[in-house]
């Protein structure tokens, strides 16, 4: 089943199931935060939940491990900023 | 299996399981439904939100692929013993549940709440070493198991052109997967040279069906053109904002040749995830390539009275040796329970013996080329949470003094970021060493392996998010 999502306000289908780092990979997006000090991109590295390079902000949400959470339909998915906190 | 309790206060309602499983992977499920067809109350409690571990990763229900079947090996092996946990009516499973910590008695204390339990065995898996190199912080770089996960799970690939490269045995199954999903996997670069097995035959010939299964990985990647190197390792990952190639070379630096690329999957072995046990107190042994691990007896008991440690946390050994010791770790809980005088059978041991030899060996030909450092470059990050270059890791020893991990943390803050120092903690311990020819201090690897928290859920920072991932 597939479903819908936005990414930095772009529209992107998934499959139900994947997390929100398999979708973004699938539709062929590399990288959803930048780091705090040098501002460098950063996406899956570890895929188990170890690292925490892959945060990305979910529904305005921050610091959701990519790797991890489930997709959902309708989710808004955010480049992170550094922590995420603004 | 009895309905997945909703909240912890449910589940532990005034009841103390007779054992409590911690990780529903191959040697968590294994030891369960051990423990519950010897008549025993268990809580088999995991994190994630399937059983299966790493080895068994699968996709959710509805995702699918003409290649997916072709991603596992022996799934029936799975489906078997997955039917012994879920029609046991003596195991409680308790998916997304995160462990942070256990306390003596034993009071394991999770996201959700406290669980009381007599008896407790620990199968939290391991994780992956990667040492730093140039690039290798950019996005494209994944760790081996974190491309095979991505591709179990997901059915994703990391990449259309892939490198894999490192060293270990993990090495060959994520190339494997890669090629069967469709990546093109433009080679394999395995760190060490290969020829040395020659010199230990005993656990290689007790371990036929080992040889075998590297012969199938030999025609597999014959067939599908994948180039199997020994004795080269990725020095380099280049790219402006994602990987466009790696740099491959003798670990001496010569031979350099360069490959573009846009996944590199890359690992220097696994680690076990130990970090509750060392917590509590179980003593534990360091190991030929640097790892630690909980020492356990012929029973998997660790020295902690009631607590047992069975599959990766006992020492890398795979997912053969992690199906056996869950085996014997829930008969031998069981036996314990019963006053029986018997622990597990005699023949399931040997087995184990024979597997764990065999992964000694492997353990002894797959160690970190120590000509890694040679090629980090002063701005390559060396922790990649509180991004501390290699530059500020060497002034912290050579012009600061610092002569331990711990104090080269405190001056750079490497490992002091999101990951506890599970990422960069072998390479500090390495690197707070001024001599690159001695190997690191002992203290610094225990270190390295030890965190107050498993799971950084209490410290509130993290708790929203983490109640979003589940
Ligand atoms: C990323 C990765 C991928 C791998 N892929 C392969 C592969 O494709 N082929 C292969 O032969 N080997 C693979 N391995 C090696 C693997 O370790 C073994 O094959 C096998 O899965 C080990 O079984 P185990 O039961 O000891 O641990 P695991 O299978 O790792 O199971 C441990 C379980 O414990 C859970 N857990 C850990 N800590 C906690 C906690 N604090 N609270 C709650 N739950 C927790 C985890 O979520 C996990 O489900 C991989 C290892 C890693 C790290
Ligand atoms: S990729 Fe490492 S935590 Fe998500």
């Amino acid at each position: 089943m597939s479903v819908q999502f936005t990414f930095d306000g772009h529209p992107l289908t998934a499959q139900s199931g994947q997390t929100v780092g398999g979708a973004l990979l699938a539709a062929g997006v590399r990288s959803w935060r930048t780091t705090r000090f040098q501002g460098r991109p950063r996406g899956l590295f570890c895929g188990i939940g170890v690292c925490f390079d892959c945060l990305v902000t979910v529904n305005g949400e921050p610091n959701v491990r990519a790797c991890l959470a489930p997709i959902a339909d309708g989710d808004v998915v955010t480049t992170q900023a550094g922590d995420g906190r603004g | 299996m009895t309905a997945v309790a909703d909240t912890v206060a449910e589940s532990a309602a005034g009841n103390r399981y007779d054992v409590a499983v911690i990780g529903a992977g191959p040697a968590g499920m294994a030891a369960a439904a051990a423990a519950a067809e010897n008549g025993l109350h268990v809580a088999l409690i995991e994190g994630g939100r399937q059983l299966g571990g790493q080895y068994f990763r699968h996709p959710a229900p509805g995702l699918n692929e003409p290649w997916a079947s072709q991603l596992h090996h022996g799934w029936s092996r799975f489906e078997t013993l997955a039917t012994r946990v879920e029609t046991s009516s003596r195991i409680d499973v308790l998916f997304e549940h995160q462990v942070w910590a256990v306390e003596a008695g034993f009071n394991i204390l999770t996201d959700r709440g406290p669980i009381a339990a007599a008896h407790v065995v620990l199968a939290t898996g391991s994780y992956e070493r990667v040492v730093p190199f140039p690039g290798w912080d950019l996005p494209g770089v994944f760790t081996a198991g974190g491309a095979q996960a991505l591709l179990k799970g997901n059915l994703v690939l990391p990449g259309r052109r892939v490198v894999v490269a490192g060293t270990g045995p993990l090495l060959l199954p994520v190339a494997a997967s890669l090629s069967v999903a469709g990546a093109k996997v433009l080679g394999l670069f395995e760190a060490n040279h290969i020829r040395g097995y020659a010199k230990h035959p005993l656990p290689l010939l007790k371990n036929p069906a080992k040889l075998l299964e590297g012969a199938d990985f030999a025609r597999q990647f014959l067939r599908a053109r994948v180039p199997l190197r020994s004795g080269l390792m990725v020095v380099e990952a280049q790219g402006t904002d994602a990987l466009e190639a790696v740099i491959v070379a003798r670990p001496d630096g010569t031979h350099r040749r360069r490959i573009a690329c846009d996944a590199l999957a890359v690992g220097y072995g696994l680690a076990p995830q130990i970090d509750l046990a060392l917590t509590l107190g179980c003593e534990h042994k360091l190991l030929t390539d640097g790892t630690v691990a909980l020492r356990v007896d012929t029973n998997q008991r660790t020295s902690l009275p009631g607590c047992y440690a069975v599959g990766e946390t006992a020492g890398i050994a795979g997912v053969e040796s992690a199906l056996v010791e869950g085996e014997i770790a829930g008969l031998a809980v069981a036996a314990g329970v019963a006053k029986s005088r018997n622990g597990s059978p005699a023949a399931l041991r040997r087995r184990r013996d024979r597997l764990r030899a065999f992964a000694d060996v492997l353990r002894a030909r797959h160690p970190v080329p120590p000509a890694w450092r040679d090629h980090l470059a002063p701005d390559t990050l060396v922790c990649r949470c509180e991004e501390v270059p290699a530059r500020a890791v060497a002034e912290a020893v050579e012009d600061l003094g610092a002569t331990d991990a711990r104090t080269v943390k405190l001056l750079t803050r490497a490992g002091m970021g999101w990951c506890q120092g599970r990422v960069c903690g072998y390479a500090v311990a390495c690197l707070a060493r001024r001599d690159p020819t001695e190997p690191p201090n002992p203290a610094d690897l225990l270190a390295a392996a030890k965190r107050p928290l498993a799971r950084p859920v209490p410290l509130g920072v993290l708790a929203e998010q983490d109640r979003r991932n589940k």
